[in-house]
């Protein structure tokens, strides 16, 4: 090299040094491919926002100032940045279940929402001019790397971890999309039995969806030569010149990329993918405590569009051991609410057992057996009841039809107040073995105690409120409230779940310790009242829909029950566990398909060759003795037992 | 008119003629269980609310068969859904959607 050519070398790289790292290539920063993607993007914008307002708008007045009130509040704010992370970005409760489905879903939701993130902060860091109100502010972060020329002589430390991140979000992303494209064919790979239907709107979406990415990465890497890239474009650039020569079909494909993501926004509205944005609103609604008190109004418009129709209720729904159930899942429950299709709805609605996994289970929260209830009531709430004799019950006493009502205060010449008021319910009088078994446990562990309703009782409201007839079933629970709290007891055990959920949660029993007998009994175990023996047998604990999922109670029963024999795991349980078929929560399931329920339920019980089944609820052990008997499915001899039995029979 | 020495009491005459076939076919539609019924009577015997109050869904279905339907809504109003009924049901018929269609049916009446 002559000392002339090294100086102008080296003048040239001043110059290169001097110039910006980042220059706008394109002086307008504007090329008509940008037009589908901004007609998709406003439309999807003035959708949103349209819609937003109308939702707020339609709440009632005091959940609006409550959600207003829960964004400020710092308690309710800090739930709401961990719930959007942790449920809209990374999906951790899908995690939790399905790993590769979880992987799937935070790929596509975390990587873009970075990709996009990234996307803005280059922008601002290297061309601030095009942001804020300038006119290209819309696209011009999505379309950057066309618009931009990279001074290759002049890259900072800053550009190059720019570079990588994005190649390194696209790459997981796509990572993610081709997970997507493999469980739209094998979905079993994944963990999904079922898959939902997509929709015509779905299905436009999710086509384009797939393509945004890889599309991305072609147009990126056709132009990585002009605006610079990394790991993943570059090479892929030099795999294109290689394939092609010089020349690169930059415009197509930018094109392309354009009116992929125009489609995608455009058809966002009506398709399953709406959820990326409704999910969050729903969280916070979600989060500020407000509940929706119509299926389709208000509050529950935000929730029906937060489902993202990901099917994952399909798997979990009792019903579905018969795969002409699909079609009375969540998800397309949701989907028909959204439609507005009244016949449809009713008849989905109807057929839901209650047994609320899908609820459980679901990855946004979505509360679809409540929505299920609300819309029973906007048929069922107006059916005309008398339930005037309730009021004259004091009559009925007179003329020697029930019992007097308990009395929880000392008689006359006693000191002491009886411990507890025990509640039966009306299914544990159709099973005595239980109330025999619950007053066994009570003599044996010397706990004085009220019959409440030894010589029969009302109803406790919780059939009527699954049925959607509120009103009749505030009636009944006012008598019974009436009845409890003239007693004076101070603590009220029952015996059925049923009756359980409703008392904790609709009665508000002031001072008086609602519980079930399965933590009762619990109790007394513990503080060594109550001595049962440890046997040989190994059982197993069913937890009935309304104890488990209905009042998260899992651990007082196994913790009793594990001090009586070996206890053994069933295929499903906790909140995954089934439903036993006979639940009071379907209106329109037939006796021969609720039949199928319970063999599914059974077989999942009998996984690890118990010698019992252990329930708690009535109906269950109802359910599941008639299936053990009349099995025609292949199960090893196993007797269902009742808690309260099985802890009597261990004293 | 021939007098046999005993009569009709018009109170509890039953007029077929006022059964309403097409109605029926409705109620039917909206739940067949309600052909299954055998009368047994065991949904009577074991109902919460007819410990108060005349409670009867064996009656009620009778009394549609009777053309009675006015009887047999009253029959229902005081039910309370416990669904008791539904667990004794020999012909394990969906009693509680029986009476919420039995309702629907002919509650406009």
């Amino acid at each position: 090299m002559t000392p002339l050519s090294y100086i102008l070398t080296a003048q040239a790289a001043e110059v290169a040094q001097a110039a910006p790292e980042v220059i706008d290539r394109i002086p307008s920063g504007y090329n008509h491919f940008v037009i589908p993607f901004c007609i998709g993007i406003a439309f999807f914008l003035i959708w949103i926002t349209v819609g937003c307002i109308r939702l707020l708008l339609k709440i009632p007045h005091h959940d609006r100032l409550r959600f207003w009130a829960s964004l400020v509040n710092p308690v309710t704010a800090l739930k709401n940045i961990r719930d959007l992370f942790f449920d809209c970005l990374f999906h951790v409760k899908i995690w939790k279940r399905k790993p590769l489905l979880g992987y799937m879903h935070s790929a596509i939701a975390f990587g873009w929402f970075m990709l996009i993130v990234l996307g803005h902060i280059e922008v601002a860091l290297f061309v601030p001019k095009r942001l804020g109100i300038s006119k290209t502010a819309l696209f011009y972060p999505i379309f950057y790397r066309f618009f931009v020329w990279m001074n290759p002589g002049h890259t900072t430390l800053r550009g190059w971890v720019f570079f990588f991140l994005m190649d390194f979000f696209l790459l997981y992303v796509l990572t993610g999309i081709s997970l997507a494209v493999f469980k739209r064919f094998r979905s079993l790979a994944l963990g999904m039995k079922h898959t939902t239907k997509p929709s015509f709107a779905d299905r436009v979406a999710l086509y384009s969806l797939w393509l945004i990415f890889p599309l991305r990465l072609l147009a990126e890497s056709f132009t990585a030569d002009l605006s610079g890239g990394s790991f993943l474009t570059i090479p892929v650039n030099h795999l294109w010149h290689f394939i092609f020569g010089d020349k690169l079909w930059i415009m197509p494909s930018w094109w392309l990329y354009s009116i992929c993501l125009g489609l995608f926004f455009a058809a966002m509205p009506f398709s399953r993918y709406m959820h990326i944005l409704t999910e969050v609103l729903w969280i916070l609604l979600r989060n500020a405590g407000i509940k929706p008190n119509h299926p389709r109004k208000g509050v529950a418009e935000a929730e029906i569009y937060a489902c993202s129709s990901c099917g994952l209720c399909l798997d979990a729904c009792p019903m579905n051991v018969q795969k002409k159930n699909l079609k009375y899942s969540s998800v397309y429950f949701i989907r028909f609410l959204r439609r507005h299709n009244e016949k449809k709805i009713n008849e989905i609605a109807d057929k839901c057992l209650m047994c609320d996994k899908c609820h459980a289970l679901c990855p946004v929260g979505v509360d679809a057996p409540a929505l299920r209830r609300a819309q029973r009531a906007t048929v069922n709430n107006s059916i005309c009841f008398d339930y005037s004799y309730l009021d004259s019950a004091s009559a009925a006493v007179e003329q020697g039809w029930t019992s007097p009502g308990p009395d929880c205060r000392p008689a006359e010449g006693e000191d002491s107040t009886p411990e507890v008021m025990y509640f039966a319910g009306c299914m544990s009088h159709l099973t005595p073995r239980i109330i025999k078994s619950v007053e066994k446990v009570f003599k044996a562990a010397g706990v004085s105690y009220v019959f409440a309703d030894e010589g029969g009782g009302i109803c406790c409201g919780r059939p009527l409120m699954l049925a959607g007839r509120n009103e009749a079933a505030a009636k009944t629970i006012a008598a019974n409230k009436k009845m409890i709290e003239g007693s004076g007891c101070k603590t009220l055990v029952l015996s059925c779940p049923i009756c359980f959920k409703v008392f904790k949660e609709e009665y508000h029993l002031e001072g008086i310790k609602v519980l079930h007998y399965t933590q009762f009994f619990n109790e007394l175990i513990a503080s060594g009242r109550l001595k049962p023996v440890m046997g040989q047998e190994r059982l197993v604990y069913h937890d009935p829909c309304e104890l488990g999922r209905g009042c998260n109670v899992y651990y007082e029963p196994r913790a009793a029950l594990s001090q009586l024999g070996t206890l053994v795991k069933a295929s499903k349980e906790y909140d995954e566990s089934l439903c036993c078929g006979g639940s009071l929560g379907s209106l329109t399931l037939d006796a021969r398909d609720r039949a199928k329920i319970s063999e599914a339920a059974v077989i999942s019980l009998v996984a690890n060759k118990p010698d019992k089944i252990v329930t708690a609820c009535p109906l269950c052990l109802k359910t599941f003795s008639e299936s053990v008997a009349n099995s025609s499915y292949p199960v090893d001899p196993v007797r269902v037992v009742d808690f309260a039995e099985a802890i009597s029979e261990s004293l | 008119m021939v007098d046999f020495g005993f009569g009709l009491v018009p109170s509890s005459r039953i007029n077929l003629d006022l059964f309403d076939k097409e109605r029926y076919e409705e109620l039917a539609s909206m739940e067949p269980d309600v052909r299954k019924c055998m009368s047994c009577g065991s949904c009577t015997a074991v109902c919460t609310a007819g410990k108060y109050s005349a409670t009867s869904l064996r009656e009620a279905i009778e009394c549609i068969h009777n053309g009675q339907p006015d009887k047999a809504l009253g029959m229902l109003k005081s039910c309370q859904f416990c669904g008791k009924c539904t667990m004794v049901c020999p012909r394990g018929i969906n009693t509680r959607h029986l009476i919420l269609s039995i309702n629907k049916t002919y509650g406009e009446l």
